[in-house]
């Protein structure tokens, strides 16, 4: 980023501040649909849907990864994979049945 | 310092600094760290009897978190200022930045403070469910980081910065853009610990 020009950093910022404006209305947003009488599931769905786009602003504009180059990407996209193989590793528990026969 | 080579100007074959490249490789481990940790969440939720997560979950308070995501949120909004602020060469802007972004997160430790201490005063401990023991470790681990992100942060705010900017402005901007990267992940994790501990 050190060859960016001074009004890219200017044209980032306005970036910046509307990022955190939709950071801060999506707060609201998941406080809010929090108190829908929804089942769990799609409670957990909604609050995770917007927790992603969330993350996803962060990530985007505030970590630069919209233009960060390739190598941590490709990091990223492992770490990815790792993380939802890890994710899924409890729900070996709802289908295993060790012990039941 | 300035002995090691490629810490601010980038590597030919990678593209990129080493200091972005090792402290993004640092994440992707504290991915795991955490992942971990959310999926021993899912575990014990899953075997958790009917209503018991609802039970203690309704036990926290959404007020009190929902004004900490803001304090996070705007932190990093703060942070990344600093270093913006850093690149347009305006040092007195990156100090006033970087000075709320500190506020911040010492909000967000007093407000867990009083979070804490008044689960503490009510008699609830992370011995007193399982809720309550995953509850205490994930935020009790984000909380280290908060409180290890801080160190950095005042030391990127005192004379030292001062001195690093007079002798080597690109330094000083590098290290703040990687302590950023820092710092808007520790915000990442609280916006999933949000929801799924309050919320849920």
């Amino acid at each position: 980023m050190s060859s960016d020009s001074d009004h890219s950093i200017e044209h980032h910022i306005q970036t910046y501040i509307r990022v955190f404006i939709a950071l801060g209305v999506l707060t609201i947003i998941t406080v809010a649909v929090s108190y829908l009488e929804v089942s769990f599931i799609e409670a957990f769905f909604l609050a995770i849907t917007i927790a992603t786009i969330k993350g996803s602003l962060v990530l985007g504009f505030f970590m630069h990864l919209i233009s960060e180059r390739a190598a941590i990407i490709w990091i990223l996209i492992a770490t990815t994979v790792a993380f939802i193989i890890l994710m899924f590793i409890p729900l070996i528990s709802v289908t295993d049945s060790t012990g039941l026969y | 310092m300035s002995n090691i080579p490629y810490i601010i100007e980038e590597r030919p074959d990678t593209g990129l600094n080493n200091s972005k490249l090792g402290v993004w490789i640092f994440l992707a481990s504290e991915v795991m760290l955490f992942g971990g940790l959310f999926s021993a969440y899912v575990f014990l939720r899953l075997a958790a009897p009917e209503g018991d997560f609802d039970y203690w979950g309704a036990k926290l308070n959404v007020p009190m978190a929902t004004f900490n995501t803001m304090m996070l949120i705007t932190s990093s909004v703060t942070m990344v200022m600093s270093w913006a602020s850093l690149k347009l060469r305006q040092f007195d802007k990156y100090k006033i930045y970087l000075g709320v972004t500190i506020l911040c997160a010492l909000g967000f430790l007093v407000v867990k403070y009083f979070e804490y201490t008044g689960k503490f005063h009510h008699g609830i401990y992370p011995s007193s469910s399982t809720f309550m023991g995953i509850y205490f470790t994930l935020t009790g681990l984000h909380v280290l980081h908060i409180i290890g992100g801080l160190v950095v942060l005042i030391y990127l705010w005192t004379s030292q910065a001062d001195k690093m900017w007079e002798e080597n402005p690109e330094l000083l901007a590098n290290r703040v853009e990687v302590t950023g990267l820092y710092w808007h992940f520790v915000d990442l994790v609280w916006i999933f610990l949000f929801p799924i501990l309050y919320l849920l």
